[in-house]
């Protein structure tokens, strides 16, 4: 059971993560979330990173979401952005795929390049 | 779109864009009437009559990029389709309430889907502001989410934190459950 009582441990818990956060620069995952990104499967692929993310513990990623980006055939659309590394955009992006994103691309910084939009087109 | 909670995440968004401070997302089911009520009532910049009669085409937006904007249409047309109707009231600067009302047997209804990850999904993306208020019912049975609450217990952390958005979706789910009197 779920109740508002639950709250006050996860308070304390994030305010912990808040903290240790603020040192570093992070890595944004920005996924594409207009009328077309949603029709194309967006939001089970939005939840899987924030899962992923959840799931290894990495303080410093954010999973963020923006419109569209102009490309919707090539729908859901994902941008990752390493610090110091250019930001790489990967299309068609399924639920399966985003595990393997995370680890290799956001924890090794090694674009996954195979579903990079430079692989679609 | 496959799911009804898709169209509500597209379509809220719109609600956000207009800088609304509360959006109400009312799902109401009506077993002994047959009918299924979406309602999505925001306090935004509201839109005037002229927008308002063309917004339900395909070919109206405010956006600059394209000259296409398929949310309202889509529903507008799963509402028909669904032996339903789709009404939109807006006053400029009062705020906007779409209608969209379906009957519950027709088959060509789509599931509600995954409405907690719609109300996590909502929230990331507007953690601020507006505030959310789902209001679920199955006939007599009502459930109630506010963000305002949630707020409140967390004195003032940010909700787009992966844990809070965790809780927020299984408090949804279990208050979904609760009204349709079954258990997760």
């Amino acid at each position: 059971m779920k109740s508002f009582a639950d709250l006050e441990a996860i308070r304390q818990k994030t305010l912990d993560k808040v903290n240790l956060r603020r040192e570093h620069e992070g890595t944004r995952i920005v996924v594409g979330m207009a009328t077309c990104g949603i029709a194309a499967g967006a939001r089970p692929v939005m939840l899987a990173f924030l899962d992923e993310v959840s799931k290894r513990n990495l303080l410093d990623v954010t999973v963020a979401q923006t419109g569209c980006i102009g490309m919707c055939r090539l729908e859901p659309i994902v941008e990752i952005s390493v610090p110091g590394q250019d930001k790489v955009t990967y299309v068609k992006v399924a639920p399966e795929m985003v595990p393997r994103i995370v680890q290799e691309h956001v924890v090794n910084h090694n674009p996954v390049d195979e579903y990079t939009i430079g692989a679609a087109e | 779109m496959f799911e009804l909670s898709l169209h509500i995440l597209d379509l809220v968004q719109n609600s956000v864009r207009a800088g609304a401070t509360v959006v109400t997302i009312r799902i109401a089911y009506d077993p002994d009437a047959d009918t299924l009520l979406i309602e999505l009532i925001d306090d935004g910049c509201g839109m005037d009559e002229a927008l308002l009669q063309r917004v339900t085409s395909p070919f109206a937006t405010t956006r600059t990029t394209r000259k296409v904007g398929l949310g309202i249409p889509m529903l507008k047309q799963l509402a028909e389709l669904c032996e339903g109707a789709f009404s939109l009231r807006s006053q400029v600067g009062k705020g906007t309430t779409l209608s969209a009302r379906f009957k519950m047997s027709s088959i060509d209804l789509p599931p509600m889907g995954d409405l907690p990850g719609t109300m996590r999904s909502l929230i990331l993306g507007a953690p601020d502001q507006p505030e959310f208020v789902l209001e679920y019912s199955m006939g007599q049975q009502r459930f109630t989410f506010d963000t305002r609450e949630v707020r409140q217990a967390l004195g003032g952390l940010s909700l787009a934190e992966p844990d809070i958005l965790s809780w927020i979706a299984g408090y949804i789910a279990q208050g979904m459950a609760e009204v349709q009197g079954t258990t997760l």
